[in-house]
């Protein structure tokens, strides 16, 4: 970096070790843990939003992107995370080369982790897969999306949204809508929403809501109008349409006349309620335009710029924890 | 075998556990020229002359287990595992019969290949090699095989092994013909558009851990199917690998109505539960999938009631590079002829299973089901036999076994059994004393 700025004072007193080697689900943080990663990305919030925003606190290491399935935001977001850290990055779109699938997974991390980079960032189309590779690596691995299982970041950063907007995420009701059976957002979302004191609701036609998710303590609705009756926030997920292994929904335009969120849905939350959807979102399916692009209501833009101060937190903790920073 | 030519033998001071003549007692063993000439029940009063005495201790000497569900790599995939590497791995397990499954490549879906299995595995001088056919031509499920001149060749039953048969006219049609020679017929009930891309079973685990699961009720769908068609064939029928509660009852409900069918649960399934994917150790990739401590349970119960006819190691062997892989796209299956012994006795230890009703599905239950000469401590009955320690503590290290592939779900484990002689045919294979 030419313009290294120094590392800030606020920065430096924030920052702790991660508490693990890894970051592979939600449950790898205790709440506080996940309170000092938040308070840490709003110092890195304020810090991106100054002109020069190199910092140097990861210089000379090596953060490689690794994302076995497409994906241009997680990945820029990861990258721009660990460049404003100091720390040199390399992306790998391994799902556009020819490798086959699975086989070539433990071959790779182990070929990677020879060139000794610090931190792995992983993306897999194989729930678990994250998990495995770590196990095959020397150094730290953050888990940018396993199948359906979690994607943590993710998580991380709508609870730094929601702070933000809200002030504090304990008793909030965030009711979580859509393909929730096939989202790995919505289930590190429950897991890091109810350790900090969420209500989470969960609707959806019950084909795309898993039958025992009750069991995760969310209360299920298959119903919006009950659903959201008194939310603070709405999460909408997107349908992964590319998922579908059949027909787990009669039409599009019939699932945005019963779980899309538009005006008049949005009108049976709390008063003041936010609106929240992790991209890339598909229009006039399961989100009206009209909703996600009104400011007053919509946390999406934010969600997409917390995203890389909550990365660049996630970052500099488990390089301190690597680095043998005090607790 | 060279059975012939073996001196006699005499395993002395031996807790005899003979499950077809309801026997748990001390006694002895004589066996000449491959077969068992004298079984004495209590003390022997005196030792004869000219023959090897092998002292027991007071150890188990039950007949050798028989495995009727035994996946190799041969012909076709031998990496995996070859007859001589399952052999091997069957004597060191106290297993004196293995049944090869047809889903090799080539299938055994011919005589021939039936006659080709069985002289290879003959030559080996290890254990029994035994086949199964397929019940379709290379198992695609709609043209029947060849299933009389296999029937005649030494087929044991027919199967397509863990592909479900789904056109339910090839299914009717395969019975129906194969009641006329009297052939057994086994499929694994499992509804094939329930269970479709699924690598667990489904419920709150492994949602969680967000693998495709197949409900349970997928193996009682398709159970209730097969039992009907059996019902109208009159064929005879084995469930391979039973292993949910609701299927039990299905299975109770068909016994308790006069309907003969005969049922095997795998021995993973009684001894782990979906738990044991958690942490996404693909060792524990099984199909069936691993179920529910509720089904594990039913499933233990159903033995010691005797609702299970036979208990299988369901040995599945793969190498690593299938198993090293993201759970859902690791190859299913485990190895388990050499602990099949102990980790059965789990049965008794923890649960308290009679040892005999323990023993029994893996001795005399599958000999009656197919017809062996074997599985029971009687005069003039083979000499296929094996002595173990029932109580002695194990450690399972999957390294050590002598199968070519070490996917062992056991590895790791602490059981309860050893396996310390194994005889077959008279003649010593395995010798851990």
């Amino acid at each position: 970096m030419t313009h290294a700025a120094p590392v800030t004072d606020l920065i430096k007193e924030r920052l702790t070790p991660f508490p693990r080697d890894h970051f592979l689900a939600a449950g790898d943080l205790h709440p506080p843990a996940a309170l000092a990663l938040l308070d840490l990305a709003d110092a890195f919030v304020d810090f991106n939003r100054q002109s020069a925003k190199g910092v140097d606190l990861m210089r000379g290491q090596t953060v490689v992107n690794l994302f076995f399935e497409n994906s241009t935001r997680t990945s820029s977001s990861f990258e721009i995370a660990a460049k404003r850290l100091g720390a040199d990055v390399v992306t790998m779109p391994v799902a556009s080369s020819s490798v086959k699938k699975g086989e070539t997974l433990i071959d790779t991390a182990v070929t990677l982790n020879a060139m000794k980079p610090e931190i792995l960032v992983v993306r897999h189309a194989s729930s678990g897969a994250v998990d495995l590779l770590s196990q095959k690596v020397g150094c730290a691995v953050v888990n940018a999306g396993d199948g359906r299982h979690e994607h943590p970041t993710q998580a991380l950063l709508d609870l730094l949204s929601l702070r933000r907007a809200f002030g504090d995420v304990g008793g909030l009701t965030v009711a979580i809508c859509g393909d929730i059976a096939h989202s790995r957002v919505a289930r590190s979302n429950v897991a890091l929403l109810q350790m900090m004191g969420a209500r989470v609701r969960l609707i959806g036609p019950p084909t795309l809501v898993p039958g025992d998710a009750d069991r995760w303590g969310c209360e299920v609705f298959h119903d919006m109008k009950e659903g959201l009756a008194g939310c603070d926030v709405v999460m909408m997920l997107r349908l992964q349409l590319e998922r579908m292994a059949g027909a787990l929904i009669p039409s599009t335009r019939e699932y945005f006349r019963f779980w899309g969120l538009d005006r008049e849905k949005l009108a049976w939350a709390a008063p003041g309620a936010k609106v929240m959807h992790p991209g890339p979102m598909n229009r006039g399916v399961e989100i009206d335009s009209d909703v996600a692009d009104d400011l007053s209501v919509s946390l999406i833009q934010d969600q997409v710029e917390m995203g890389v101060a909550a990365r660049m937190a996630v970052l500099a903790a488990l390089a301190h924890r690597r680095a043998g920073g005090a607790a | 075998m060279t059975a012939a030519q073996s001196q006699p033998i005499a395993i002395i001071n031996a807790r005899l556990l003979d499950p077809a003549s309801d026997y748990d007692g001390p006694g002895a063993v004589l066996i000449e020229n491959g077969r068992i000439v004298e079984v004495i029940h209590g003390q022997a009063t005196q030792r004869p002359e000219g023959v090897q005495i092998i002292d027991a201790e007071g150890r188990c000497l039950a007949p050798g287990l028989i495995d009727i569900r035994v996946k190799t790599g041969e012909p076709g995939n031998e990496p995996k595992e070859t007859l001589k590497s399952a052999s091997l791995s069957a004597a060191a397990g106290g297993v004196t019969t293995i049944v090869v499954q047809p889903d090799t490549d080539p299938a055994i879906d011919d005589p021939a290949l039936i006659d080709h299995i069985q002289r290879r595995g003959a030559a080996l001088d290890l254990v029994h090699v035994r086949a199964a056919g397929a019940a379709t031509q290379a198992r695609d499920g709609e043209r029947m095989a060849e299933i009389g001149l296999m029937h005649e060749a030494g087929a044991l039953y027919f199967t397509d092994g863990d592909r479900v048969i789904r056109n339910t006219r090839t299914l009717q049609r395969v019975m129906s013909y194969a009641a006329s020679f009297n052939a057994l017929i086994a499929c694994r009930p499992t509804e094939p558009w329930l269970s479709e891309g699924a690598v667990a079973t489904s419920g709150e685990l492994a949602t969680r851990l967000g693998l495709s699961g197949a409900p349970a009720i997928a193996e009682r769908i398709q159970l209730e199917r097969d039992l009907a068609l059996v019902e109208q064939t009159g064929a005879r029928f084995l469930i391979d690998q039973i292993s949910t509660e609701g299927a039990l009852e299905t299975l109770a409900r068909a016994r308790a109505r006069g309907l003969e069918v005969a049922a095997s649960a795998s021995i993973n399934h009684l001894c782990f539960n979906e738990i044991d994917i958690g942490d996404y150790r693909t060792f524990y990739r099984l199909d069936p999938p691993l179920r529910a401590e509720s089904d594990r349970q039913a499933l233990v119960e159903a033995v010691r009631d005797g609702l299970i006819d036979v208990i299988t190691s369901a040995h599945c062997p793969e190498p690593a590079e299938n198993k090293r892989r993201p759970f859902a796209e690791a190859e299913p299956g485990a190895v388990g002829l050499e602990t099949l012994l102990p980790a059965a006795l789990t049965l008794h230890h923890e649960y308290g299973v009679d040892l005999l009703d323990v023993l029994r599905p893996m001795t005399q239950g599958p000999a009656a089901l197919l017809g062996l000469e074997a599985g029971e401590l009687s005069q003039g009955a083979p000499a296929d036999l094996v002595l173990f320690d029932a109580g002695a503590p194990v450690v399972v290290d999957a390294a050590t076994l002598r199968s070519k592939s070490k996917n062992s779900p056991f590895d790791g484990r602490r059981l309860q059994g050893k396996v310390l002689l194994t005889v077959v045919s008279g003649r010593i294979v395995h010798d851990a004393r």
